[in-house]
C-alpha cells in the first residue's frame, strides 16, 4: 500500500455547510445522515485494520501453547527472544539494504532519468520510453520475481548466459542459491521493476514546471547539468520528499518477491522482516513471536509516517 | 563553424540518447523472453536461452490454462471487480460525508480514515487470521473481498476527496435548491462531476488487487480459490520440470494489467498526478 501521505489529515477537510442551512435545526436534523455517509469506511477501518493492529500489540507479549491450544502471558520475553536472534537482524539488515538501494534507484535515478528523457528532441520517443519503463510496474511483482528465478537460474537463465557471451565465464554464479549474492540479486530484480513508477511519478512533477523558469534558465546561458540541479532539483522538491518516505516506508514491507524468488534461503540469508514473521507465525506456529516482528514492522512505518507528516506541517506553516 | 560546445553537447546527448535506449533494452527483453518461452519445448529452453522457438504452437499455453490458470484468472478477475466497485463506492460516501456533511468529531473521523495510509498490512496479519477462523471465513472468496475493501479504503478515500474538495458548493446548493435531497445531489450531481478521478481509483484498485500476493497467500492458500498471484507459484511448485508451461502461465497473467495500463494510460497517469502530486 504505497500511498501519499501528504495531506495532513488535520486539514481541514470539511468545507462548513453553506450560511444557510446551518442553523440548529437543521444541523441536528443532519447529524445522523452525516455519520451514514462515513460509517461504511469507519466500520470496516476499525474492525478489520485497527483492531487488529491493537490485537497485534496483545499477541506480542503472550505464548501459545498449540497443544493445550491455551496461551499465556509471557511479558517482553518475546521481544527478549527477538533481541538475540540472528536472523532477525539478518532481516532487519536486509530491508535497510532494500532501503538503501531503493532510494538510490527509485528516487534519485528516478529524478535524473525523465529529466534525461525529456532532453529528447523526438516527441514520439520521449513517449515510447516513458511508457517502455513503466511495464515492469503494472506486471504484478509475483511474475517478475518467478520471470528473474529464471533469468538468474545458472542453466537457462540469461543472465550467465549474457556474461559468458561476453567472456566474463568467472562471473556466472548461482545467483540465488548462494548466501553472499541472493538478497542482493532479489533487491536487484525489485528495482527493475520498481523504478519505472516512481519515473512516471517525477515525470508528471516536472512537466508541472512552468517552461518558462527553463527558458529563462537557458537565455542566462545555464546549461542542461545546471539546470538540472538549480530548477528541477529544487522544484521537484515535494515529490522528492514524498517519493523517500513511500520507498523508505515500503522497504520495511517486503514480502512478495522474496518469497517467490528465495522463500528467505539459502540458510535464511535473504530473510527479510515480513517473511520471519511469515516462518514463525504459520511455519512454527510462534504467533507470539511473530507478533513482535509485527510490533517491529509497525514502529518502523509508523515512525517513517510520523516524519512525513511532521515535515509537512512543517513546510506548510512556513508558506 | 562548429564550436566546441557544440561537439561534446552531441557527444554528450549520444551518449545520454544511448543510456536510454539501453534502459529500455534491459527492461523490455527479460519480458520479451518471457512470452517466447512459453512457446518453446523444454529441450529448446535448456538450449541457447537466446535462441527463437523453433516453432509457435499454442500448446504450453493451453496447457497452462488448462492446469489451473483458467481458474485462476476467474477468481482474480471475481476479486478484483467485486472489491474495486465496493472500495470506491464506499470511499465516494465517505468523502462525500467528509466534505458536504456536519459530522461531529469531523477531524477525528478524517485522521482515522486517512491514518490507514501509514499502517502495514503485515502488521494486522496474525490477528486477523485468528479473527477470520473463529468467523469462518477463513479460506474464502469473502475474508480477500474485505481485507482488500478494508485496506484500500483510506487511500481511495484520500484521492476521491481530494477531487471533491475542489468541486464547488455551490453545485450542492442548487441541487437542494431544485428540492433534491442529499443522497439525490451525491448520486445525480456529484459522483458524475468525480468521473476522473473514480477511472484512475478504479484502475489504481484493480492494479492492486490483481497484484496482491500476502493476503491471498496467507487466506486463500489451503482453499480451491486461488487468485493468479498464488496460482502461479503453485502452478511453479507442482509442473516445476515443464518450464515452458510456467512461463505461459506467466504471460498469461501479465498480459492483461499490461493491456490496462497501454489502454487506460491517459488517465492512469492523470490519476496519479491529481492523487499524488497534488
Amino acid at each position: 500500500m504505497s500511498a501519499p501521505l501528504r495531506t495532513a489529515p488535520n486539514r481541514t477537510a470539511a468545507a462548513p455547510l453553506p450560511p444557510s442551512t446551518t442553523e440548529a435545526g437543521v444541523r441536528r436534523r443532519r447529524r445522523p445522515r452525516g455519520w451514514a455517509w462515513v460509517a461504511p469506511a469507519l466500520l470496516l477501518l476499525g474492525a478489520f485494520v485497527y483492531l487488529p493492529l491493537l490485537q497485534n500489540l496483545q499477541y506480542s507479549v503472550m505464548k501459545w501453547d498449540i497443544y493445550a491450544g491455551g496461551s499465556s502471558f509471557v511479558g517482553l520475553a518475546n521481544y527478549e527472544k527477538l533481541v538475540g536472534d540472528p536472523v532477525f537482524w539478518r532481516a532487519l539488515f536486509n530491508n535497510s539494504a532494500y532501503a538503501a538501494v531503493s532510494l538510490l534507484c527509485q528516487v534519485f535515478g528516478a529524478l535524473l532519468l525523465p529529466a534525461l528523457v525529456e532532453g529528447l528532441r523526438s516527441e514520439r520517443w520521449r513517449r515510447a520510453l516513458r511508457a517502455i519503463y513503466f511495464v515492469p510496474s503494472a506486471i504484478s511483482l509475483t511474475v517478475a520475481g518467478l520471470l528473474f528465478y529464471f533469468v538468474y537460474e545458472p542453466e537457462l537463465g540469461i543472465l550467465n548466459a549474457l556474461l559468458r557471451g561476453v567472456g566474463l565465464d568467472s562471473l556466472t554464479q548461482a545467483w540465488l542459491g548462494q548466501e553472499g549474492t541472493a538478497i542482493w540479486a532479489v533487491i536487484a530484480m525489485s528495482q527493475w521493476q520498481g523504478f519505472g513508477y516512481s519515473t512516471l511519478l517525477f515525470a508528471i512533477a516536472i512537466q508541472r514546471i512552468p517552461q518558462d523558469l527553463f527558458d529563462a534558465a537557458s537565455l542566462d546561458g545555464v546549461g542542461p547539468i545546471r539546470r538540472f540541479f538549480q530548477v528541477t532539483v529544487p522544484l521537484t522538491r515535494e515529490m522528492t520528499g514524498l517519493m523517500i518516505i513511500v520507498t523508505l516506508s515500503g522497504a520495511f514491507q517486503v514480502f512478495n518477491e522474496v518469497m517467490v524468488m528465495t522463500s528467505g534461503g539459502p540458510n535464511n540469508s535473504s530473510q527479510v522482516l515480513v517473511t520471519w514473521l511469515y516462518r514463525m507465525g504459520f511455519g512454527r506456529n510462534d504467533f507470539g513471536y511473530a507478533a513482535a516482528i509485527a510490533t517491529v514492522i509497525f514502529v518502523l512505518t509508523l515512525g517513517i509516517a510520523l516524519l512525513q507528516l511532521a515535515i509537512t506541517r512543517k513546510r506548510r506553516v512556513e508558506w | 563553424m562548429v564550436s566546441r560546445t557544440t561537439v561534446l553537447g552531441v557527444v554528450l546527448r549520444t551518449f545520454v540518447a544511448s543510456f536510454l535506449l539501453a534502459l529500455a533494452v534491459v527492461v523490455i527483453y527479460p519480458l520479451l523472453w518471457m512470452v517466447l518461452n512459453g512457446f518453446k519445448t523444454n529441450s529448446e529452453l535448456f538450449g541457447n536461452p537466446f535462441a527463437l522457438p523453433v516453432q509457435f504452437t499454442w500448446e504450453n499455453y493451453a496447457k497452462a490454462w488448462n492446469r489451473g490458470v483458467s481458474s485462476y484468472l476467474m477468481t482474480s478477475i471475481l476479486v478484483t471487480v467485486t472489491s474495486t466497485i465496493a472500495t470506491v463506492f464506499i470511499s465516494a460516501w465517505a468523502a462525500y460525508g467528509l466534505t458536504r456533511m456536519h459530522i461531529p468529531f469531523s477531524r477525528t473521523v478524517l485522521a482515522l480514515i486517512l491514518g490507514g495510509l501509514m499502517l502495514a498490512p503485515a502488521v494486522a496479519l496474525i490477528p486477523l487470521v485468528k479473527m477470520f477462523q473463529a468467523l469462518g471465513l477463513y479460506n474464502t472468496f469473502w475474508a480477500l473481498l474485505i481485507l482488500y475493501v478494508a485496506f484500500r479504503i483510506p487511500f481511495t478515500t484520500f484521492l476521491i476527496r481530494a477531487y471533491m474538495v475542489d468541486l464547488p458548493l455551490e453545485i450542492d446548493e442548487a441541487a437542494a435548491v431544485d428540492g433534491a435531497g442529499k443522497a439525490r445531489a451525491f448520486w445525480s450531481i456529484v459522483l458524475p462531476m468525480c468521473k476522473p478521478i473514480l477511472v484512475s481509483s478504479v484502475i489504481l484498485n484493480v492494479l492492486f488487487t490483481w497484484n496482491e500476493y500476502l493476503f491471498a497467500m496467507v487466506f486463500t492458500s489451503g482453499g480451491d480459490l486461488q487468485t493468479l498471484p498464488i496460482g502461479l507459484t503453485n502452478l511453479m511448485s507442482k509442473h516445476g520440470t515443464e518450464y515452458p508451461v510456467v512461463f505461459a502461465g506467466m504471460t498469461i497473467a501479465a498480459v492483461p494489467v499490461i493491456l490496462l495500463f497501454f489502454l487506460t494510460q491517459k488517465y492512469f497517469v492523470k490519476g496519479l498526478a491529481d492523487g499524488v502530486g497534488k
